[in-house]
């Protein structure tokens, strides 16, 4: 599913050279639940915005879902974030003033997926993540784990392969971030492949294999036996 | 399609969200668009004005007037000259060589100060024959015009147009016929007024005395030339052909081979027309383009408010761009914007622009036309000024990395 080979990332601010992410390669199997754990600086940020083509590596190979994203062009990789990402921030990143069914059916509206089917669908999900009442409220009349769920349903709706989870608890009250961690283990156990990074180890205990990350190194890599 | 509307609808709704700003942005072109549609129409209406005027100085009309007196290689002013006689006029009357012509008018113009009882004018005093009015189409409000027998014994007789009546006996006055008038120590018996052509400035056909042509010449000025000769030709079809005819017809006359040294020269009616409209045109391109200035200036204040809405939205930008959003999908969204804001200005400033148009017109006294192309001209320049002026914001907009842009704070 997902392959890192000897990937990369330097900064350069002037003369002076910055490492983030230096020589990493592993794999994701398809249905891994996977935590990236590192304390801040420690480069688990630019490796989760090169896993999601946000950015691309200095230098190595990734390959996602068997295809090499490392040199995409810009549309090119808006197209694969489109379909095989599905993004959850720790911001939530909604659009303001927009309604959650509105926010979920932003990804379908940039795949060209018929308008008839996208309110269907977008309401189908908001369900699955327990907000079937809330679908008209625009984003600032949610709180933070409602918000976050909504942002769950839309990075759901294209079906992607993975899920790219930057510190998704975040920015919520510990009540709600169990809920959204459940809701993790709920599909991870319906197959989707679930990538999250944190630095808290609570958050990164629910995670079933967890890589650690320092000084833009794997330190470790271990599996977790429930 | 479907998209595109929902990408407009969803543009209406940012730009009300920010009402002032986008008032702001708006006000720019409305003034711009504005101002272009006021004046252009203004110097229209200028043009349109000075036109019929010059119509209704007569049709078919074609004007023979002397050259300037020459000295050596050096020639006066045209219509300075002495080369036209009376004797010209009955000649080319009388020719059987000229064929395309109905009335000849001999006319001695000059300026002179005019007393009735206690009032004074100064205005013009033309010497005329009996056709006068026919060619220039003249008619009557009280009394009879110079006739034949009036000229042939040189009788002291004058017409007045409207305007010298009112400055001679007063607003309100309109019968004077039987009274009488001084010009240049002679006494003048007013047999006539004429009805108000509304000229104004440019020829004003009110602001005249007709006297007989005879009289003109030898009591009030003592001088035996004429200012111009007005020939009406048959149609204006054969217009080229009289002025063609009677210009031969004069070289023959002054005994002058060449036409270069001609010393009279032949206006038509359509040559004074085509001047005036010269001139009112470089001046309605004038103001039009003293206009164009500020609607570039509020193209600007488009382009300035666009980028400060694409910084403000760079997250919004950012996250569009990690779902999927592609550049194209990322332009069209701004353009959309910046188009929406100079259309909505170009429509505001178009009504505003016709309503100033209108009462300008109708307190200048001017006819009030808005052609239809410069309401074209004021939609296609709006909306294209939003896509250039919003092209550069909606490319900035498109480029930003979508990882820059999540981390912009």
């Amino acid at each position: 599913m997902i392959k890192v080979k000897n990937i990369s990332k330097i900064y350069k601010i002037g003369t002076v050279e910055s490492v983030a992410v230096s020589d990493v390669s592993f794999e994701i199997k398809k249905g891994e639940y996977v935590a990236i754990m590192g304390p801040s600086g420690s480069g688990k940020s630019t490796l989760m915005h090169i896993l999601g083509i946000l950015d691309q590596p200095t230098s190595g190979d990734y390959f996602l879902d068997g295809q090499k994203v490392s040199q995409l062009t810009e549309d090119e990789a808006a197209e694969v974030r489109n379909h095989k990402i599905g993004f959850i921030f720790q911001a939530f990143n909604l659009l303001p003033r927009t309604t959650a069914l509105q926010n979920v059916i932003l990804p379908m509206k940039y795949a060209d997926i018929p308008k008839e089917e996208r309110a269907e669908k977008a309401k189908k999900y908001l369900k699955m993540v327990g907000l079937e009442d809330r679908m008209e409220h625009t984003s600032n009349q949610l709180s933070g784990g409602q918000q976050q769920r909504v942002a769950i349903a839309r990075s759901l709706i294209m079906n992607p392969a993975i899920l790219l989870a930057d510190e998704p608890t975040g920015n919520i009250a510990s009540a709600q971030a169990d809920e959204i961690m459940k809701i993790f283990e709920k599909l991870n156990n319906q197959g989707h492949t679930i990538i999250m990074i944190t630095h808290e180890a609570d958050i990164a205990k629910h995670a079933k294999r967890i890589i650690h990350i320092r000084d833009g190194k794997i330190e470790k890599d271990e599996k977790i036996r429930k | 399609m479907n998209d595109l509307i929902e990408t407009i609808l969803e543009s209406f709704q940012t730009l009300t969200l920010n009402k002032m700003r986008t008032g702001l942005a708006i006000l720019g072109i409305v003034i711009g668009i504005g101002s272009v549609i006021s004046l252009i129409s203004l110097g229209q209406a200028g043009q349109k004005s000075i036109e019929n005027n010059i119509q209704s100085l007569g049709s078919n009309l074609l004007t023979v007037m002397p050259s300037g007196t020459r000295s050596g290689a050096v020639s006066g002013a045209m219509g300075g000259g002495e080369s036209l006689t009376l004797d010209d006029a009955k000649a080319i009357e009388s020719t059987t060589k000229i064929t395309t012509i109905n009335y000849v008018s001999p006319e001695l113009r000059r300026r002179s100060q005019v007393t009735a009882g206690r009032n004074n004018t100064n205005t013009q005093i033309i010497g005329v024959y009996p056709s006068y009015p026919i060619i220039r189409k003249i008619n009557m409000a009280n009394g009879v015009f110079i006739n034949q027998s009036d000229v042939n014994s040189m009788k002291k007789v004058a017409v007045l147009g409207p305007q010298v009546v009112e400055s001679l006996f007063g607003t309100g006055v309109t019968n004077v016929t039987g009274q009488t008038i001084r010009i240049a120590g002679q006494q003048l018996k007013i047999i006539g007024t004429t009805v108000s052509k509304g000229g104004s400035g440019f020829q004003n056909q009110d602001d005249v005395i007709y006297v007989p042509l005879s009289t003109a010449q030898k009591q009030l000025f003592g001088i035996n030339y004429l200012s111009s000769i007005a020939v009406e030709a048959k149609s204006s079809q054969v217009m080229e052909s009289a002025r063609n005819e009677i210009g031969y017809f004069l070289l023959d006359r002054h005994k002058l081979s060449d036409p270069t040294t001609a010393d009279f020269s032949i206006l038509s009616q359509s040559d004074i027309l085509d001047t005036a409209s010269q001139v009112t045109g470089t001046f309605t391109a004038l103001l039009g383009g003293i206009a164009a200035i500020s609607l570039l200036v509020g193209g600007i204040g488009i382009m300035n408010i666009m980028l400060v809405t694409v910084i403000e939205r760079t997250r919004e930008i950012g996250l569009r761009k990690a779902l999927g959003a592609k550049k194209k999908v990322i332009i069209t969204q701004f353009l959309v914007e910046s188009i929406i804001l100079t259309f909505t200005g170009g429509i505001l400033g178009m009504i505003i622009g016709v309503i100033v148009s209108f009462i300008l017109t109708k307190t200048m006294n001017l006819p009030f036309a808005v052609s239809l192309s410069s309401i074209f001209l004021a939609i296609g320049v709006s909306g294209a000024i939003g896509i250039i002026f919003g092209w550069y914001p909606a490319k900035k907009a498109s480029d930003l990395q979508p990882i820059e842009a999540l981390r912009y704070e």
